[in-house]
């Protein structure tokens, strides 16, 4: 990667798989207006209980937005991303999304600013975009083909009318692929989502990848579909499933050397707060911030300098144990899941963890594969035995989980389904502690841990 | 002749207030809401009504 790409991404949690470990992104839910329908949402849904992409419960205006910005950037230092992802699309609900973002970045103008777009009204935008310093834009790209994008659209509002069927995705094809290579020749840096929707437009997501790959893409995400009838979406309605995880992991394989895929995205809420994987969106409702908050940066300054301090240190780390498993020349892997709350180490509680990152350690290397998500186990007492089977459930496949500490029963629990769990490494960079297991594992060092 | 909004299907998006060639919609505390007196069913401008067609909801935006 070139320095002026990294220089980008350094401190972009979703385009940089090294930075997640490090910044937090916030969304606010400014735009709800939308010019086009798809199969997979449902408007109408709005549920505090309920996380899942596109669902937020606080529509704000961009004064309110501003607010609550500037509370967050007070209390939590990691903040590096402001984003605007849905409810609705943020470049058809222009008026709001650009008077947001003047006002929050001739506040905070060091926050990186960020949208997500259908795309269709993106090309009319891209010189604001720029000349506002727009630095990042996902596009939501589901096909390049009107004939699979007819099953995912029902219709599309465009030139003031409404268009269905192939006309309607033919349009937004178009659209999508233009504003597509505006932003690659503006050197505004594109990450673009695909759903996968088995039966619809799984397989053609390796054709959407090609697409992408030629006209400039720097990231592609493909996500699984989320369909429940509770949500009341048409798929949910219609029966339509969501890819399991190996389908999933199937795709993504089929799509390595392509596009270069992303891998821990974590399908936040339109009202993320916080690191990925960590939401704390609940503290940062209207009611607990500030009606005035006045921008004081040193919690953000003052963490950024540490980053820049420990960064090179846990890179040169991280290098060196790859390095080392790759070298050891073994063919087995292992498949190890970490219990982190960031800055790259070991240094989550087996019971506090809502998910675990997974690695694999290979010949290759050691490469972060992606996240499972769980129901933490400590949740006051009650329900820990179904939150086990819960956790084991998700941890199918995974040798070692790596954690900062854990007790005795849930590790013995977890050691009958065959799944080892140790806190040994508590504290230690991810890949060092990756990199010792193995060498232990393999027998290529004398033994240093037990599991 | 005027359009009106059933409110309690409206997810108050906004989209039709912005698209409204007569500035005839507006959020009246928790509800959009047509002025019947500036509606014009959008006759002359577009040929069909604005905000029944960038609606996400059916039969939302319906005549009055
Ligand atoms: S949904 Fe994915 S890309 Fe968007 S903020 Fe969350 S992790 Fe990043
Ligand atoms: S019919 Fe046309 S003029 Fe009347 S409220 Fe709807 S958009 Fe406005
Ligand atoms: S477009 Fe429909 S859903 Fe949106 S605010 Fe207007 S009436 Fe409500």
């Amino acid at each position: 990667m070139d320095s002026a790409t990294w220089e980008k991404i350094k401190d972009h949690p979703c385009f940089s798989e090294e930075a997640h470990h490090y910044f937090a992104r916030m969304h606010v839910a400014v735009a709800p207006a939308c010019n086009i329908q798809c199969n997979y949402c449902n408007r109408k849904y709005d549920c505090a209980n309920e996380s899942r992409p596109g669902v937020v419960s606080e529509k704000l205006t961009p004064d309110q937005a501003l607010r609550k910005v500037v509370a967050v950037a007070n209390e939590v230092p990691q903040l590096s991303v402001l984003g605007i992802a849905g409810p609705g699309d943020a470049c058809y609900d222009w008026n709001k999304t650009r008077a947001t973002f003047e006002r929050v970045a001739s506040e905070i103008p060091d926050i990186k600013l960020c949208i997500s777009t259908n795309g269709l009204a993106l090309p009319e935008h891209v010189d604001k975009l720029a000349e506002m310093n727009v630095s990042h834009v996902t596009i939501t790209i589901n096909m390049v083909d009107p004939a699979v994008g007819e099953k995912i659209y029902p219709w599309i509002f465009y030139g003031h009318r409404r268009y269905t069927g192939v006309d309607a995705a033919k349009i937004l094809h178009e659209q999508q692929m233009l504003g597509l290579e505006m932003l690659t020749a503006r050197g505004i840096l594109t990450k673009i989502n695909s759903v996968m929707i088995p039966g619809v437009n799984d397989l053609h997501l390796i054709e959407v990848n090609k697409w992408v790959k030629e006209r400039g893409a720097f990231l592609h995400n493909v996500m699984p579909l989320i369909s429940d009838p509770a949500h009341g979406t048409s798929f949910g309605l219609t029966g339509q499933r969501g890819p399991n995880a190996l389908e999933l992991k199937a795709l993504h394989d089929r799509l390595e050397g392509g596009a270069k895929l992303m891998r821990h995205c974590r399908q936040c809420r339109a009202d993320a707060v916080g690191l990925l994987g960590t939401d704390r969106g609940q503290e940062f409702t209207l009611d607990h911030v500030p009606l005035e908050p006045h921008y004081d940066g040193a919690k953000r300054q003052a963490y950024r300098e540490v980053v820049a301090r420990i960064r090179d240190d846990h890179l040169e780390a991280k290098e060196k144990a790859i390095a080392t498993v790759a070298s050891a020349n073994i063919r087995g892997s292992l498949q190890v899941a970490v219990a982190t709350k960031g800055g790259g180490r070991i240094n989550e509680h087996f019971g506090h963890a809502k998910e675990f990152q997974v690695y694999e350690a290979s010949q290759t290397g050691i490469k972060f594969v992606g996240h499972r998500k769980v129901e933490p186990y400590c949740h006051g007492g009650w329900g820990e035995d179904a939150a086990l089977a819960g956790i084991i459930a998700a941890l199918d496949g995974i040798d070692i989980v790596l954690c900062a500490r854990i007790g005795d029963c849930p590790k013995e629990r977890l050691m009958e389904a065959g799944i080892r769990a140790t806190d040994t490494y508590g504290y230690d960079y991810i890949e060092a502690a990756i990199s010792a297991l193995h060498a232990t594992e393999f027998g290529t060092a004398p033994s240093q841990a037990t599991a | 002749m005027a359009f009106k909004i059933i409110a309690s299907q409206c997810t108050q998006c906004g989209a039709c207030e912005f698209e409204c060639p007569s500035n005839a919609i507006e959020l009246k505390g928790e509800k959009y809401v047509i002025d019947p007196k500036k509606c014009t069913e959008c006759k002359g401008v577009f040929e069909i009504q604005q905000c029944a067609s960038v609606c996400p909801m059916p039969k939302t935006c319906v005549p009055a």
